[in-house]
């Protein structure tokens, strides 16, 4: 079958991250036929494409666009490039083989939204990344592609570029924006729900995913109409999944948003080529760390945003991590909550005492010190975290850090509870601290 | 000024199923709290903005959309919200709160300084589990460690509500703690090698939910349910209101009281710790007599020996007796309480009929302006969009709580704050305007603002950054707040500036004293001229002669004349009212020739100051800890000194004093309580009318005088002329510090080393041109006078100018003061040699 392939285009050949490889490839064309429209087009062509925020909650991001309150000035741009979330790799790769994409697709979204400046937020740790994105970004400044006059128009629009310091809360956009600001990265009280009216330095601020603003360019130089054609029809596009563990060849993949399967993207020879060692699947995460498990009965869905939602769990990130039947799950899920434990900004009590709870627990059981009532327990803190366990999860905190931590134990001790039993029978029946005086 | 027409709007609400009307705007933390329903919470305090970080307050709210989980400290009342405090779900996520909290926290209650107090522990005893379910280890780090001399902080206990951090950061802009490391791993700390060093650093211990921050002077004293308490005020001039707090006679410890109208909860370091020097081992506990007592007849010989109060009054008496009225003379009373003020009033001029009664030791502001000004008070200031000129020195040394109110109200009420201080100041970074005129300048600056007749530079000022200034003072309601920001400088220049601002329409004053109880002298008749009320000599006689039977007819000599007089011989007797003009008065060494030539010096005080070191007799009073009475803030506002232990040895209140030796002299104060006091005083004092002694405890803002009776103000008569000065000199500015040798800092151990050594302090570009070192001993001369002192660089002292701040340890900058100069100049040679 063949792959549509709208960002990974220039993955290919190896220079595709300079200005030169960038122009030999058809770059920059979108920028050029946006500037021939009206900003007021150029947004409408984004909201006939349908284009769904690539970060992680999938909102459209023309409808996102829409709601800059009128007159209120300066307004900011804001790229999201701080991806952390275990298994994504999609941003990383965008941002080092074709940053012209992005810094285009920038311009194109300030031109469009009457914008002056953009704030590209790249995590801390893509040093590479970091490197090919300024270089990129001196190249198109030196052509007029970014800065004052963009190719003798009007236009004057500045890319200014941030490094991030390694917190996977600064994904959330809020914090980003406190980090951004120089503040300790925590994420922002709700309402307003959007920092879209109040948000960077407290004015209106649109904050995108680096995937979907590399859609940008293409949708301007092809059409709304043409983007909406691929794909499902309430997930256009393509979309970039990046698919880890134990598979046979594990990568980044660009696939048709929403008619493509997970067992396609899994199984099949031109994507990740199947489980390794021929074994059999036991679980696999759809959506980044956060998202509750699929198991094998969920293959044949397609990746399409409602579908797997009312599946009960989410597209997220892209992210999709294969266990197969060696894994141990009670360590698994350790490795996850651990993980948001280590991550947690420390400023909800639920979050920063709760997830380290959870994470102390499951440590004690796999070192063979659980205890009968540590299953219970553990389901109580989570509810105490999450009210009710459910999907989407409610939760007493302010961003979903700490209610993230919940879906790998909720989705693990449904499934295999007898694994972590299997851990209690082995039980070498001390605690560390000895309860003086125990009721029985 | 906020129109009380104005219908606020409401929104109709509920509450655990009580229908309600809430303010819109308003937090459901306290709309909730208003109609009794306490939702526990740790990290919410009133005084600061909400953070939702310990998520205690988690309510199930219902606006519309079914009910769901919400912090009730950031969420504003909304029409039709459904509130459940006691839903199932509520108690659930509350108890896990709880729990969470509760997991890395000691359990070390029995020990710590907050059990009995303690929110986490009460929230935990009321509704908590019995039992713990977390079997890991807790968290742990090296404790208690100190943040700076008097705070220390555990962080084993802390559970990071973020309290004291935003209360450094928000509440007096010193971010000098601070959240580091995340999640789990998160504490609070300083900066390394950078101590909490505020002058508030005591507030965060009083705020702090847990007992993480512990103060030096409090640590294992006492146990919260042993504490006695009695609700005060501390005497300084802001009347910041108070819980003293005793055991055993002993006061272990003073706590901010919420006031709306004055403090909102919060103290200075300075007045929270200085408690200990009132009970220290130096507090004067019997009276003393210096050898044979009377008429310097052994003086210099024979030292201060103690004696009976039975001796010592009649010593004081008997010469009384014998001395022409016209040559006694009483300094001081500032410090005391307004019912010892009128004690000593009607004793010096009803009884002994002398009227060289003063106040003020030559450093305070004229009566005529710190009466005679139409006055603000302090929350009318901070009002949304006023715009309020500080004719002052820097607020946050010397008038703490009156710099967090203007802070906040600049901050967040969009008050805009026109600086004219000689220096900068605590409050520059976030003023509209920060101008610093020229010492003796200030006039022309103020001038050129409210006329707009703006020359190019005036006072050292450029036109450009006056005329920005004054855009501020259009459509605004301005306000005036006023003090002596240096001694340096003469009243000229602030009565000039003064007089321009009077002609804005409806412009208001608020009046700075610098020492506590100033306005309270002043209403009670201590100063030349003045009768209790505002009255003056002239006009009120017939007010009190019936009562005041010897008041005398010519009004009096002020400070500097009635110590003039002294050192003239001209004074046989001169009673010193906790007054230090030795430490205290422009002139020490004029201070000096009037104790030593003064026939007899008498000194009512509680320690041993210079100046009661070279008394004759002396007479130990109480502290306001020991003493019932009341206070009158710098707005006119009455509030309550109430008494919680018992002076030292034989020490008594000064009112009753006062009373003692009227007795002695065959008269009658009518005085044996202090509640006697009032019954005379509000029915010949219009000021004092609506008072009477009881009703000074009802509530907690205390009670505004009426604003009748002022005093004309003076306006300056004519214009001082700019003078100019040569590019070698530099204006002197005199200012003063929160902590320096002053002998409750001193006799405190919490305050004590705080003082640091006297210092010249200059701006970078001056200092470079002297070529010296930093550190290097100077010269510095102005005409004949002459100190050695050492120069620091400090940029927030303008180009030539040269700040030294008043009564520290080494040089002291009065030496350089010339008698009858508006403004000091002074040359700094660094090559004359110096001895260290």
């Amino acid at each position: 079958m063949s792959n549509p392939s709208i960002t990974t285009s220039r993955w290919e050949i190896t220079d595709g991250h300079t200005l030169e490889g960038y122009l030999r490839t058809g770059g920059y064309q979108g920028l050029r036929s946006a500037l021939e429209m009206k900003p007021s087009e150029v947004h409408e062509e984004v909201k006939k494409a349908s284009l769904l925020g690539r970060g992680g909650a999938g909102f459209p991001a023309g409808i996102k666009w829409g709601f800059l309150p009128p007159e209120v000035w300066p307004r900011y741009l804001v790229v999201n490039g701080d991806e952390s979330e275990p298994g994504t790799y999609k941003d990383r790769l965008l941002i080092e083989r074709d940053p012209h994409q992005l810094i285009e697709g920038c311009v194109i979204a300030c031109f469009a939204l009457g914008l002056a400046q953009c704030f590209l937020y790249v995590r801390g740790e893509m040093a590479h990344g970091q490197e090919r994105v300024a270089a990129a970004l001196n190249e198109a400044y030196a052509e007029g592609y970014v800065g004052k006059n963009i190719l003798g128009t009007e236009l004057s629009v500045d890319v200014i570029l941030h490094w991030g310091a390694g917190a996977y809360i600064v994904g959330e956009e809020t914090a980003l924006i406190e980090s951004l600001e120089g503040n300790r990265g925590m994420p922002r009280l709700k309402p307003p729900y959007f920092p879209a009216s109040i948000g960077l330095y407290g004015k209106p601020t649109i904050v995108n995913n680096v995937e979907t603003l590399s859609n940008i360019p293409w949708i301007i130089e092809n059409g709304g109409e043409a983007f909406a054609k691929i794909g499902a029809e309430q997930s256009t596009g393509t979309r970039i999944f990046a698919v880890s563990g134990h598979v046979n060849s594990p990568g980044v993949f660009e696939v048709e948003f929403g008619t493509t399967t997970f067992r396609d993207l899994i199984m099949g020879d031109e994507y990740a080529g199947g489980i390794r060692n021929g074994n059999a699947l036991k679980a696999f995460i759809p959506g980044g760390a956060s998202a509750p498990w699929f198991f094998e009965e969920h293959l044949d869905l397609p990746l399409e945003k409602s579908t797997v939602d009312n599946a009960g769990s989410m597209l997220g990130s892209g992210a999709i991590v294969v266990m197969d039947d060696t894994t141990d799950i009670v360590k698994a899920c350790h490795n996850l909550v651990r993980f948001f434990s280590r991550e947690s900004c420390g400023k909800c009590t639920p979050c920063r005492e709760g997830t380290n709870w959870l994470e102390k627990i499951l440590e004690r059981i796999i070192a063979g010190h659980g205890r009968e009532e540590d299953l219970d327990l553990i389901l109580d803190v989570c509810d105490n975290i999450s009210p009710g366990i459910t999907w989407p999860p409610k939760q007493t905190t302010i961003c979903p850090l700490g209610p993230s931590a919940v879906s790998p134990i909720a989705s693990s001790l449904e499934r295999f509870r007898s694994e972590f039993d299997a851990y209690l029978e082995d039980n070498q029946a001390v605690t560390p601290v000895e309860l003086m005086g125990e009721r029985s | 000024m906020s129109d009380p027409q104005q219908t606020p709007d409401l929104v109709s609400m509920s509450i655990d199923g009580q229908d309600i009307s809430a303010r819109s705007g308003k937090l459901l933390i306290d709309a909730c709290e208003e109609i009794g329903v306490e939702i526990p919470r740790f990290c919410y305090h009133k005084r600061m903005s909400p953070v939702g970080m310990c998520r205690m307050c988690i309510v199930e709210v219902d606006t519309g959309r079914g009910p769901s989980l919400q912090p009730s400290c950031m969420l504003t009342v909304s029409e039709g919200m459904v509130v459940d405090t006691q839903s199932e779900l509520t108690k659930k996520v509350q108890d896990g709160v709880l729990e969470f909290l509760l997991l890395n926290h000691p359990l070390d209650c029995p020990v710590c300084d907050k059990g009995g107090e303690c929110p986490l522990q009460d929230q935990t005893i009321a509704f908590g589990p019995g039992e713990t379910r977390f079997v890991e280890e807790k968290r742990h780090f090296e404790k208690p460690i100190p943040i700076n001399e008097n705070v220390f902080l555990d962080r084993e206990r802390c559970i990071l509500c973020d309290r004291c951090t935003r209360f450094a950061e928000e509440v007096v802009g010193d971010p000098l703690i601070q959240f580091i490391d995340r999640g789990n791993s998160t504490e609070v700390n300083t900066f390394p090698d950078d101590p909490f060093s505020s002058y508030f650093s005591g507030n965060v211990v009083q705020i702090c939910p847990v007992g993480a921050l512990t103060a030096k002077s409090y640590r294992f004293k006492a146990r919260p349910w042993d504490l006695e308490e009695v609700e005060s005020t501390y005497p300084n001039p802001m009347g910041d209101r108070i819980v003293i707090q005793s055991s055993r006679d002993q006061v272990l410890r003073l706590q901010g009281l919420d006031s709306e109208a004055v403090n909102w909860g919060w103290l200075s370091d300075k007045d929270r710790f200085s408690f200990e020097a009132f009970q220290s081992e130096y507090r004067l506990d019997n009276p003393l007599v210096r050898g044979g007592g009377l008429n310097k007849a052994d003086k210099g010989g024979t030292a201060l020996v103690a004696t009976t109060w039975a001796g010592a009054l009649s010593m004081t008496t008997e010469t009384l007796k014998k001395t022409d009225p016209n040559r006694i003379a009483f300094l001081g009373g500032a410090r005391m309480t307004n019912e010892s003020q009128y004690a000593w009033a009607k004793l010096a001029k009803g009884i002994i009929g002398t009227d060289h009664v003063s106040a003020d030791l030559g450093d305070e502001l004229p009566p005529h302006v710190l009466l005679g000004l139409p006055r603000a008070t302090i929350s009318e200031i901070c009002q949304p969009n006023n715009t309020v000129l500080l004719l002052t020195s820097d607020l946050k040394e010397e008038h703490g709580t009156l710099y967090i109110r203007l802070r906040h109200a600049a901050k967040t009420a969009g008050v805009n704050l026109i600086e004219l201080s000689p220096t900068e100041t605590g409050l520059s970074n976030i003023a509209a305007a920060s101008l610093h005129p020229l010492p003796g300048e200030v006039g022309s600056v103020v001038d050129a603002l409210v006329t707009g007749d703006i020359p190019l530079e005036v006072g050292g000022i450029s036109g450009e950054k006056i005329s920005a200034a004054r855009e501020y003072l259009t459509d605004s309601n301005v306000f005036v707040i006023v003090g002596r920001s240096s001694v340096g400088e003469s009243t000229v220049p602030i009565i000039e500036a003064i007089s321009s601002l009077q002609t804005l329409e409806d412009c208001r004053f608020l009046p700075l004293v610098r020492r506590g109880n100033t306005m309270g002298a002043l209403d009670m008749g201590m100063s030349p001229g003045l009768l209790p009320g505002r009255n003056t000599l002239s006009t009120g006689s017939s007010i009190f002669s019936d009562i005041w039977p010897n008041l005398p007819s010519e009004v009096g000599a002020d400070t500097k004349q009635i110590l003039k007089n002294a050192a003239g011989g001209q004074v046989d007797i001169l009673f010193l009212l906790g007054a230090d003009p030795i430490t205290d008065f422009p002139d020490p060494d004029l201070a000096k020739a009037a104790l030593k030539n003064a026939g007899t010096v008498i000194a009512v005080d509680l320690f041993v100051t210079p100046s009661v070191y070279e008394s004759d007799v002396v007479l130990p009073a109480a502290s306001f800890l020991e003493v019932n009475g009341s206070h009158t803030n710098i707005e006119g506002r009455i509030s309550p000194i109430r008494q919680k232990v018992t002076p030292p040895g034989t020490a008594r209140p000064d009112w009753m004093i006062a009373s003692e030796i009227a007795h002695l002299l065959g008269g009658d104060l009518g005085i044996e309580t202090p509640e006697d006091i009032w019954e005379e005083l509000v029915t010949r004092s219009a000021v004092h009318g609506n008072m009477d002694f009881t009703k000074i405890d009802d509530g907690i803002d205390g009670h505004l005088l009426t604003a009748t009776g002022r005093i004309p103000f003076n306006p300056a008569s004519e214009r001082l002329e700019s003078r100019p000065f040569d590019s070698y000199s530099m204006r002197l500015v005199i200012g003063k510090k929160m902590f320096d040798q002053g002998t409750v800092i001193q006799m405190s151990q919490s305050l004590r080393m705080l003082a640091k050594p006297s210092e010249l302090r200059i701006n970078l570009y001056d200092f470079e041109r002297l070529g010296i070192e930093e550190g290097t001993l100077v010269k510095v001369s102005s005409g004949e006078k002459s100190i050695n002192i050492k120069v620091k660089v400090d940029n927030r002292v303008p180009r030539s100018s040269a700040l030294i701040y008043l009564n520290l340890e080494g040089a002291d900058p009065r030496d350089l003061l010339v008698d009858g100069s508006h403004s000091i100049d002074i040359r700094i040679d660094p090559t004359a040699p110096v001895k260290p």
